[in-house]
């Protein structure tokens, strides 16, 4: 009897919220993966059922290939950015934990990741615009060549992979300084009673310890890479007023060709093959965790 | 030198070098901010300027009286409040309930929803579209919400949360006492969680009032924008000027910032404990 009541209260509480969840989240998830075998314009009632042939057109695609290339290069780059500042910036913030300026440090370096993306992408914008931006200035001050930031291809990549680095740095340290603080004390004691320096204990000492915290910051900031749209929609995309070149990322092309070019399969295709690589790299950070733990 | 003096020297050298670090990174804020009171002419002076030569406030005169940007911000406002409130209230009752009601068939049901948390909304809001589109709820509030509803890590941050700090003896004696199991969440549960709760609630806040991929397939109406989608439209549909941009920006951001200053202890708390799921 007691246990009935409970299980009713149970079941109340939470069937709104699982109703939610199927509702706004299982069913679409669902439905992308249906989608991607059909082909719809998005005007017509039929759907026709085309097997893998979206898929197939994917990658005989260039613009899709110049997006999913595109976005690869952001991910990685922005994590090979993020990890070894982050790493070494929480490092050296933990190390100064006790200063007065500790709490100054922290919110500084995660302010860049609370901020909208937009007003985020019109500052930098503005430091990359070729005419009238400090970074061209500082440039020829320093005797360089000022360069077209946002219409050279690779600069123009370059240029959003250190707007998506800046913005996740934040984010990254805190997660590092929350690593730093669950390291045990002990074995840094040895290591200075041994004679080893800050740098050396670092090196040698937090880098391996704070392994599966790397591998954790790694796969989130290449799945948020993966997923890079506001900015190349602002500062890198001709549809603006400001100019700059297109940089095509997966997101833009998929949104494109749903809406723009009405090919809703298609679109539908690309998403899951964006939901491919998420589990693929999550397969990986959960395969070499464990692999870790076995040893 | 002593070795403490000579501590004392490097970690004064590390200090001065943080604090240009902490400066860089904020520099392109400070910048976007300077901009924003500069004159039309300033901003095409080469080379540029840091600080404004004479500040102007006509920028942000000519942004809040003919643009929308008051009207974008209070739908940006509104939509965050409402998921916040949508997000913390599922949370709340939803990790409560699979923290200390073990019943097989829903905790086979959270870890469903569980494993969809590292799915990005990227890959399925185009069919979350059409959903809101048959329910003729484009342009609106409550299209909006409709995908910020839930957060599959809140639920994970509040039944971790119960598990830790609320034992099963104080619920007994509740239930002993004769309290009914609604009472007891409202009068027990929910005041022990006040840390994580608001943890939760300023992350939800957050995330809807930075979204951008979502509101910009929803909304297509001027007057509906939020505040992400007004400013990055804000050049296709105003002749307007670098300046007038960056004051826009620059009002809609000190704001946020200022918010996050305040609230950073419950906002480092919630984002710590995601990186703390494995």
């Amino acid at each position: 009897m007691l246990k009935r009541k409970r299980f009713l209260f149970a079941v109340m509480a939470i069937i709104p919220t699982f109703a939610i969840f199927g509702w706004v989240r299982m069913y679409p998830i669902v439905e992308t993966l249906r989608l991607s075998v059909f082909q719809w314009n998005l005007l017509s009632r039929d759907k026709t059922f085309v097997g893998l042939s979206n898929f197939i057109e994917l990658f005989g695609d260039d613009q899709f290939l110049d997006a999913l290339t595109n976005t690869a290069i952001i991910a990685f780059g922005a994590m090979a950015v993020t990890i070894p500042v982050s790493m070494a910036l929480a490092g050296v913030i933990y190390h100064r934990t006790r200063s007065r300026f500790a709490g100054f440090y922290e919110t500084a370096v995660f302010i860049p990741h609370v901020v909208s993306l937009v007003p985020a992408a019109m500052a930098w914008k503005w430091i990359f615009d070729a005419k009238l931006g400090p970074l061209n200035a500082v440039i020829v001050a320093l005797g360089g060549e000022a360069q077209a930031w946002l219409f050279d291809p690779v600069l123009s990549v370059v240029c959003i992979i250190l707007l998506v680095s800046w913005q996740t740095l934040g984010y990254a340290v805190l997660i590092y300084l929350v690593g730093f603080r669950n390291l045990p004390k002990s074995v840094y004691e040895a290591a200075k009673l041994d004679g080893a320096n800050g740098i050396q204990s670092f090196f040698f000492m937090s880098v391996p310890l704070l392994k599966p915290i790397t591998l954790y910051v790694s796969v989130v900031t290449l799945i948020s890479g993966f997923n890079v749209y506001a900015q190349a929609y602002v500062l890198a995309s001709d549809t603006q007023g400001a100019p700059g070149r297109l940089v095509r990322v997966l997101v833009l092309d998929m949104l494109e060709n749903s809406f723009q070019n009405f090919r809703v399969g298609y679109a539908a295709a690309e998403a899951v093959i964006l939901l491919s690589i998420v589990l693929v790299l999550t397969a990986v950070q959960f395969g070499m965790l464990r692999q870790k733990g076995g040893k | 030198m002593s070795a403490k003096a000579r501590a004392r020297r490097s970690n004064f050298l590390i200090d001065v070098c943080l604090f240009f670090i902490c400066l860089a990174l904020l520099l392109p804020l400070i910048m976007l901010i300077a901009n924003g009171f500069k004159t039309p002419a300033e901003m095409l002076v080469w080379p540029p300027t840091i600080l404004p030569r004479n500040p102007t406030l006509e920028n942000f005169v000519t942004v809040f009286t003919e643009t929308p940007l008051l009207r974008w911000m209070f739908n940006s406002l509104a939509f965050a409040t409402l998921s916040m409130i949508a997000i913390v209230a599922t949370s709340a009752l939803a990790g409560y309930v699979v923290a200390k009601f073990p019943f097989r068939s829903i905790n086979v049901i959270f870890i469903l929803f569980l494993t969809t948390a590292i799915i990005p909304f990227e890959v399925y809001m185009i069919p979350l579209y059409f959903q809101v589109k048959a329910l003729g709820a484009l342009n609106s509030i409550t299209g909006l919400l409709i995908g910020y509803l839930v957060m599959s890590f809140g639920i994970f941050l509040i039944r971790q949360n119960v598990i830790a700090s609320i034992p099963d003896e104080l619920l007994e004696a509740a239930r002993i006492d004769g309290a009914g199991e609604f009472w007891i969440f409202r009068h027990i549960v929910v005041p022990l969680l006040r840390g994580p709760l608001a943890a939760l609630a300023v992350l939800a806040f957050f995330q809807a009032w930075t979204a951008f991929a979502w509101p910009i397939i929803t909304l297509t109406r001027k007057t509906s924008f939020t505040i992400e989608v007004g400013l990055a439209n804000f050049q296709s549909a105003y002749t307007v000027e670098l300046s007038l941009l960056s004051a826009a920006s620059a009002a809609v951001m000190v704001p946020s910032v200022l918010a996050f200053v305040l609230l950073r202890r419950n906002f480092v708390e919630g984002i710590a404990a995601s990186g703390m799921k494995e």
